[in-house]
């Protein structure tokens, strides 16, 4: 295809959204209001996830050694669970440490063991990934020296359970949106296109080839798919930047932290965009193959 | 130029449209194609510029044969062919010219010979100063006009038109039919098909008349049938 080929599809692209004035307004009206919902529910899903990985990765091991245990069998025991694969981070705690975060919580009553303090070191202990948190405790469980690891068995499965099937909910209703988009956006498109069947019905007939025909109604698509995104991510990239500096600001660290805007807004509108760009490519596609063939 | 050998089309409704025709057409020449509505005019000129592929027989067009035509080589036969049609075809969301020119831009030509060869049919047609118009703010006549000066911008070898007087009244049939007398002079093919009497009868050439799906009547300088 020669040069000014290309020039002439991007120009009648141009010429065709003006000229079909309505029709242009319908598909990009169409783009709009999904993006927008696909967005909102995207912000939604992806800091609810944000909040399931703060609640996960507050899950710790405590490993209590034994409470007769030397400082070299302790430190050996601490070499052995940094060693352990899966492990991320030791804390050390030593044993009066604890008995005064003991004390702390429960009041000065506990006070008197002081003198004879029954508590062991601890290490806290994080996974790499908290899914592991049951499986390295149960090795550190094996190690001598050990005298008790608590890193609430039960509860934490439980708690992964449900986290794992909310994520995978939001994840399917993120999916069947993007589908419920694309049906909805290229329906649109291929109604606009179905009015211009006559269009291609002509322009075959004056000797056309197919993707004389095509390349001009695939550009519009991209046009369609811009001129739609473009206001589903200002008021994203708008609302989230204020959501997030009145979050942050007021209520910071009372519940969890929203996503930062920087990269999370420029990775959401990059996806809003491509999404727009391909149903809008695809819609075009699609419907102007099906008069092609005919 | 066109050669069609025992042609015989029946659609999957069950009509025959055309019965095995033979039938040649020689450069230069200028025919009328007539007959009753349903008579298989439309099917025989469509077969032609294959929009229609006939379900049997042969068809020649200047040697190449279309029946066994591949679908992506359909367009540069078109090139080779101007139709005009009843209801002209325009393409609503363009100009006169901008239609114009669409013919001349599928085959890559450049802008300068596109502003040359447009300018030449607009003056052939008489419609230099409508050029900006879009067809909806023409009449039928000059709608008409801009079909054919789409069908000829390319310098086609031959030009079919399908009724191409079917929606104008008697004055402005006159006028259509001296571009294509024009045309015709130059060199080009003609072959229309047309339930206009007055026509066939003052302005003689060929005339093939075709019924039921058959030929039967091919006489030069022939005259419309009463009996149709």
């Amino acid at each position: 295809m020669k040069s000014r080929t290309v020039r002439r599809h991007i120009r009648e692209s141009f010429k065709s959204l003006s000229r079909n004035g309505w029709m242009t307004f319908a598909s990009v009206s169409a783009v709009t209001v999904t993006l927008l919902l696909i967005g909102v529910f995207i912000v939604i899903m992806m800091n609810l996830n944000q909040l399931a990985d703060n609640i996960e990765n507050d899950v710790e091991i405590k490993v209590v050694a034994e409470p007769g245990a030397s400082k070299d069998e302790v430190q050996e025991l601490l070499q052995e669970v940094k060693e352990t694969s899966g492990v991320a981070e030791v804390q050390y705690s030593s044993r009066k440490q604890e008995l005064e975060s003991m004390i702390q919580s429960f009041g000065d009553e506990l006070a008197l063991y002081k003198q004879d303090n029954p508590l062991g070191d601890a290490l806290y202990v994080k996974a790499d990934d908290p899914k592991n948190t049951a499986s390295i405790a149960n090795e550190i469980a094996t190690y001598p020296h050990t005298f008790d690891v608590e890193y609430g068995e039960g509860k934490v499965e439980k708690l992964f359970h449900v986290l794992k099937i909310g994520r995978n909910i939001g994840l399917g209703l993120i999916v069947a949106l993007l589908f419920t988009a694309m049906f909805l956006i290229s329906n649109t498109i291929r109604l606009t296109i179905v009015a211009r069947r006559t269009e291609i019905d002509i322009m075959k007939l004056v000797g056309a080839t197919d993707s004389f025909v095509r390349i001009p109604f695939m550009l519009e698509g991209v046009w369609l798919g811009i001129l739609g995104a473009i206001l589903p991510m200002a008021l994203m990239t708008t609302f989230y930047s204020k959501l997030y500096s009145f979050w942050e600001g007021r209520l910071q660290n009372q519940l969890f932290h929203l996503l930062d805007p920087n990269p999370f807004l420029l990775q959401l509108n990059f996806l809003l965009l491509f999404v727009a760009v391909f149903i809008g490519v695809w819609g075009s596609f699609m419907s102007v193959r099906k008069f092609l063939k005919s | 130029m066109i050669v069609m050998k025992n042609v015989y089309k029946k659609y999957p409704n069950g009509v025959v449209a055309s019965n095995g025709i033979h039938v040649e057409i020689e450069k230069g020449e200028f025919v009328y194609v007539v007959g009753p509505s349903g008579a298989g005019k439309s099917t025989f000129i469509k077969m032609m510029y294959r929009e229609e592929v006939p379900s049997s027989g042969l068809i020649y067009f200047n040697n190449t044969e279309l029946t066994k035509m591949q679908r992506k080589d359909v367009p540069y036969l078109r090139r080779q062919i101007g139709v005009v049609f009843q209801d002209f075809k325009l393409l609503p969301k363009l100009t006169v010219y901008e239609n114009i020119a669409y013919a001349l831009e599928v085959i890559e030509e450049s802008p300068s010979v596109i502003r040359q060869k447009v300018t030449e049919v607009l003056k052939l047609v008489g419609l230099t100063k409508k050029t900006r118009m879009f067809p909806n703010e023409l009449s039928g006549g000059e709608q008409q006009r801009v079909s054919i000066a789409r069908s000829i911008v390319n310098q086609p070898k031959l030009v079919i038109a399908d009724e191409p007087t079917g929606n104008l009244d008697p004055e402005t049939s006159w006028e259509i039919m001296k571009i294509f007398e024009r045309i015709n002079a130059q060199g080009t093919t003609i072959i229309m098909a047309t339930h206009n009497k007055d026509i066939v009868d003052n302005q003689p050439h060929r005339v093939i008349q075709i019924e039921g799906g058959l030929i039967t009547r091919d006489e030069n300088e022939g005259e419309y049938s009463n009996e149709i």
